[in-house]
């Protein structure tokens, strides 16, 4: 097959596209600008489009021997990752930009530029499975627990999976390293990039308070008693404890947690820990890996954060909403996030937490 | 089969060049040692000096080699406006479409050194608007440090009027320098007949060697060094002496001046023939700066609809070498502030390519590349539709 890989000058990309040309497909490698003002260096485990990262990506490139390109989509990853990420937290949700990206920029607008362009589909570095089935290709977990990826990718529909390719989901992250560093790939030694992409300093409340304003506001108790004040809401996540300052003291002493957040009236709510327990989450606009289910309840696994545990749970859908109810409840879970389903290591889907009950 | 348009972004050492170049590496001698070996390597590279003086209208002395273009127009653009600024003059003035090695250093002095800068428009045709000079001297003429507008664009290809700048700026006393880097060899250039103050050349635009370029700075004119460190040329360059690269460039400038007429005359002939058929065959197309007089090997092609990058990765997987303008240090496209400056939007301006023929370049290369053309163009156009 003609196949583009999406090289992000990581280790991971690196040996995904080797491997991909081993596997005989026809690869040509793209490194995605996604930043506007692009850092000259990555510092630490941040950033993941410096300068220095597309030098390493086009040399990962020449070493496995395939043509190399950059592609601006700085103003695509703009509008529908970062716009979207500030948009989110305004209205007091918690996105994840990372499952965005996927969806809009590599499996949406490389995808559909690349099949333009006569290529069958996108190979990635992402740490997950796709398995031929009765019903096409569908989405799974990676061999890997530690490293799956599947969570960031269970907004991909049918027709998008179709065209993904993950060379790395049957390997663990240990023996890719070994792998690159076989293969004379420089980029063996590379850290993995955690945070956020675009928040360089890793400061993710101090970047928001520079674009969202900061407001200061009253953080309240459930009976809507001032306890103290906040410096922009949206800088709190659900379940927060520490870095409330607060002046009131609970009655026995016991710590307060954040429970909601509030961007119309700026207000920042906290109670008890058991307050935050949460056993129903309700999801809107699904996306399905495979089938769609309906509304028959049926039992699975529910994964709400990249890199968390998955939850045995029973789900259906109304035709909606997704509804999931836990077996046993969890703490402090915050709307905007992501709700993956599972059958096993497949994913379902995934819809976005817009409530959750206790 | 590969086919390479991108000449203006390099073009091969021509094969007398390669050979002088590999003789001199051969040869032992620094040529600024006293003892027979380097005045042997000396006697090479003053020769060279001479010839490449009488290709470029120059005196021998007015030379001062240097490491690249970009090295040159880095001391023009320092050196003059120092050298200016010491008499009370801390105005740049450039063109809206000067190729980075200008534009970089002068906004750099604007950042740092505290001038100011002065940017000159273009027309839609990518010719500098000489009223605009004049109506910018005749207020502030005595106040400018120097005039720097490139002889040929290098995306474009576009002729400027440098007789008539030197011309305005006489009167103020402003020395001017042109960036001569794509006109040299593919247009008549005399430095002295102009009444240029400098000019910048380079040996990999021309068949010669990377690692070359040329200050030609009037004689008697000092102005302050980038580069300290033996003080070799004029004091105002320092490093020891490229014999080979400048042996090599002077035997390629010699062979461009030989086959001047015959060579430009195919390759304009060629380029013309190559635009006429885009035009005639891929709808909506158009030759950027096409009206105005241009150096022959340069066309600048926008193709409404399409992405550049898309366009040059298509047409390098059919083996078709060309340039989407100026490519950035990030490697990212940023659309290009010459076709901005044409009155280009940022759409559009991605959309162009350049295609830059050499003396290397055949009618089956472009028959070929027209083959081509019309299918990439509908896969970059359908690319485009997401």
């Amino acid at each position: 097959m003609k196949l583009i890989a999406a090289m992000s000058g990581g280790v991971d990309s690196a040996v995904a596209a080797a491997r991909a040309v081993e596997a005989g497909h026809e690869i040509i490698g793209v490194h995605l600008a996604l930043s506007t003002n692009p850092q000259k260096y990555r510092s630490g485990a941040r950033g993941c489009c410096t300068i220095e990262d597309s030098h390493d990506a086009r040399r990962a490139a020449d070493v496995i021997g395939i043509p190399f390109y950059i592609w601006d989509m700085a103003e695509e990853f703009h509008q529908n990752v970062v716009e979207n990420f500030l948009q989110e937290y305004s209205v007091g949700r918690t996105p994840n930009p990372c499952l965005r990206c996927n969806e809009k920029i590599k499996f949406e607008a490389v995808l559909d530029r690349a099949r333009a362009m006569g290529f069958d589909g996108v190979v990635t570095g992402h740490y997950a499975q796709t398995k031929e089935g009765p019903s096409g290709k569908t989405l799974h977990r990676a061999v890997d627990p530690l490293k799956d990826q599947s969570y960031v990718l269970s907004v991909l529909t049918v027709e998008q999976i179709a065209g993904a390719f993950f060379p790395l989901g049957d390997t663990e992250k240990v023996d890719i390293r070994k792998e690159a560093h076989a293969r004379g790939l420089a980029v063996a030694q590379k850290p993995d990039s955690h945070d956020i992409c675009f928040v360089p300093s890793g400061d993710n409340a101090g970047w928001l308070r520079d674009r969202l304003g900061s407001d200061v506001g009253p953080i309240v108790d459930q009976d809507g008693v001032k306890l103290g004040e906040h410096k922009g809401a949206y800088t709190y996540t659900i379940g927060q404890r520490k870095g409330l300052g607060l002046t009131v003291p609970t009655v026995d002493g016991s710590p307060r947690f954040v429970l909601k957040i509030e961007p119309v009236t700026n207000t920042v709510v906290v109670g008890a820990r058991e307050d935050l327990a949460v056993t129903t989450m309700v999801g809107e606009k699904p996306v399905w890996c495979g089938p769609a289910i309906d509304e028959a309840p049926r039992r699975g696994l529910v994964q709400i954060r990249a890199h968390g545990q998955p939850l045995p749970s029973t789900y259906f859908f109304d035709g909606t909403h997704v509804f999931a109810t836990l077996d046993d409840p969890i703490l402090g879970l915050a709307t905007g996030q992501a709700m993956a389903l599972y059958e096993d290591d497949r994913v379902v889907g995934s819809a976005t937490i817009c409530q959750t009950r206790s | 089969m590969s086919i390479y348009l991108d000449h203006a972004a390099t073009t091969p050492m021509s094969s007398s060049a390669l050979e002088a170049m590999t003789a001199q590496l051969a040869k032992i001698g620094n040529p600024s040692s006293l003892h027979a070996h380097g005045r042997s390597a000396r006697k090479d590279l003053e020769e060279a000096r001479d010839r490449i003086a009488r290709a470029v209208g120059c005196l021998s002395r007015e030379i001062i080699f240097m490491g690249s273009g970009t090295e040159a127009d880095n001391t023009a653009i320092k050196g003059l406006f120092w050298k200016g600024r010491s008499s009370g003059r801390n105005i740049v003035v450039i063109s809206a479409i000067e190729h980075h090695a200008v534009l970089d250093p002068a906004r750099w002095l604007e950042e740092h050194e505290g001038a100011e800068l002065l940017v000159l428009s273009v027309s839609r045709n990518g010719v500098v608007d000489l009223a605009e000079l004049a109506e910018l001297l005749s207020h502030r003429g005595d106040e400018v440090a120097v005039i720097s507008v490139m002889s040929a664009n290098n995306e474009t290809g576009v002729i400027q009027p440098i007789r008539e700048i030197v011309e305005m700026a006489k009167p103020y006393g402003i020395p001017v320098h042109s960036d001569a880097v794509q006109f040299f060899t593919k247009a008549p250039l005399s430095f002295s007949d102009l009444a240029l103050t400098a000019l910048t050349l380079s040996g990999h635009k021309i068949g010669g060697p990377l690692g070359i370029g040329v200050f030609v700075l009037q004689a008697g004119l000092d102005i302050p060094a980038l580069l300290h460190g033996g003080g070799q040329e004029r004091d105002i360059r320092s490093g020891t002496f490229n014999a080979p690269a400048i042996v090599a460039f002077a035997v390629a400038v010699e062979e461009s001046m030989n086959n001047f007429d015959e060579r430009n005359a195919r390759v304009q002939k060629l380029r013309n023939y190559f635009s006429t058929a885009i035009v005639a065959t891929v709808p909506g197309s158009y030759i950027n700066g096409g009206e105005a007089d241009r150096i022959p090997g340069i066309v600048s092609v926008t193709f409404p609809g399409t992405e550049s990058d898309t366009l040059l990765l298509l047409l390098d997987a059919q083996g078709i070498s060309c340039s989407t303008g100026s490519a950035c240090s990030a490697g990212v496209q940023r659309p290009s502030h010459v076709l901005l400056a044409m009155g280009h939007d940022d759409q559009s301006a991605r959309s162009t390519l350049r295609f830059s023929l050499g003396a290397s370049t055949t009618q089956e290369d472009i028959d070929r590349a027209l083959d081509i053309l019309p299918s990439v163009i509908e896969g970059a156009r359908l690319a485009n539709l997401r």
